[in-house]
């Protein structure tokens, strides 16, 4: 029993996942560079031209998926920040840390391409449409979030407040995938949905899901990246940030 | 595959500067994340050596 528990918790220490991630996260990179150079090709060399948008649509390879993680990060972060304030574990509080600013940046990314698709398509680079305002609101989320951290001193208080801040938010999520449902928007309804056969070419499809599997992986790398960052910052008054961190600075130099 | 040349790849169908501006600032952004959070990493592991020498030898 006793052997079971630790087993279970055995990389929920800072102190074990530290080196785990260090080993996992070239293997998400690469995998990750792999797939945006596969997602790329088939999106620029395979994918047919649209007929409605001729070449301008190609924009939605690298938009489509970036909106995607931007929401996906957001639910992920606000179940890490609920985990935080459900069990009272620190670790769950730096996880959602970490994946904050990896989601803003997808988020900023999913708003810019908009922006540059918007203009030749709609001749507006930014409209007040349902799904455009929820997006731009989701940015002030994730800004909010990481500032609620910044302008607390007591690490656990900002924990704290940042987790409430992020579970409060998310119901800006399906109000974000619902909009182009709920409201008359200029932004096009879903071009993939769970009831309904793509209205698109398959080829088409295909790219925007690889670039999505890869922005996935990517967000994987770097948010672990992001974590190692944060356990040894927060972690450095304890001998064991020390010691470890000065054996790996040690062998590298 | 549906371009001819690769000044046609590049207009885009007169499009290019909307496409490339997308994905290089894209490329943009996710690689300087990437670079950010090498000199974060290396800065929290330089701080961390910091203090293991104050804390044996003393402040500096």
């Amino acid at each position: 029993m006793a052997l079971a528990q630790i087993n279970w918790f055995k990389y929920s220490s800072p102190q074990a996942f530290y080196p785990l991630a260090g080993r996992m996260i070239p293997w998400f990179a690469t995998i990750a560079a792999l797939l945006i150079g596969v997602g790329l090709y088939i999106g620029f060399f395979v994918a047919p031209t649209d007929f409605q948008q001729g070449q301008s649509y190609r924009i939605i390879f690298v938009h489509v998926p970036a909106a995607w993680m931007s929401m996906f990060l957001y639910v992920v972060m606000a179940i890490w920040a609920g985990l935080g304030l459900g069990l009272n574990a620190r670790p769950s509080f730096m996880m959602a840390q970490a994946i904050a600013p990896t989601g803003a940046l997808f988020t900023f990314l999913a708003l810019f391409t908009g922006a540059m698709w918007g203009k030749p398509t709609w001749g507006a680079w930014w409209v007040w449409d349902a799904r455009l305002t929820s997006e731009l609101i989701l940015l002030f989320l994730y800004a909010g979030v990481m500032l609620l951290r910044t302008s607390i001193d007591d690490p656990r208080r900002a924990d704290r407040a940042s987790a409430v801040f992020a579970l409060v938010g998310v119901v800006n999520v399906p109000i974000i995938y619902f909009s182009v449902r709920w409201w008359n928007t200029l932004h096009q309804g879903a071009s993939v949905s769970m009831t309904a056969a793509p209205k698109m070419a398959a080829t088409m499809l295909t790219a925007m899901l690889v670039m999505t599997l890869g922005f996935w992986m990517y967000s994987i790398a770097v948010t672990l990246a992001r974590m190692r960052c944060v356990i040894l910052e927060r972690e450095r008054r304890s001998s064991w940030g020390m010691h470890h961190s000065h054996r790996e600075a040690v062998e590298v130099h | 595959m549906q371009w001819g040349s690769v000044s046609e790849f590049m207009v885009m169908g007169g499009y290019g500067l909307y496409v490339w501006t997308s994905f290089g600032v894209s490329a943009f952004c996710m690689l300087w994340e990437v670079f950010a959070l090498r000199r974060r990493h290396a800065a929290a592991i330089a701080e961390t050596r910091e203090s293991i020498h104050d804390q044996c030898v003393g402040p500096r």
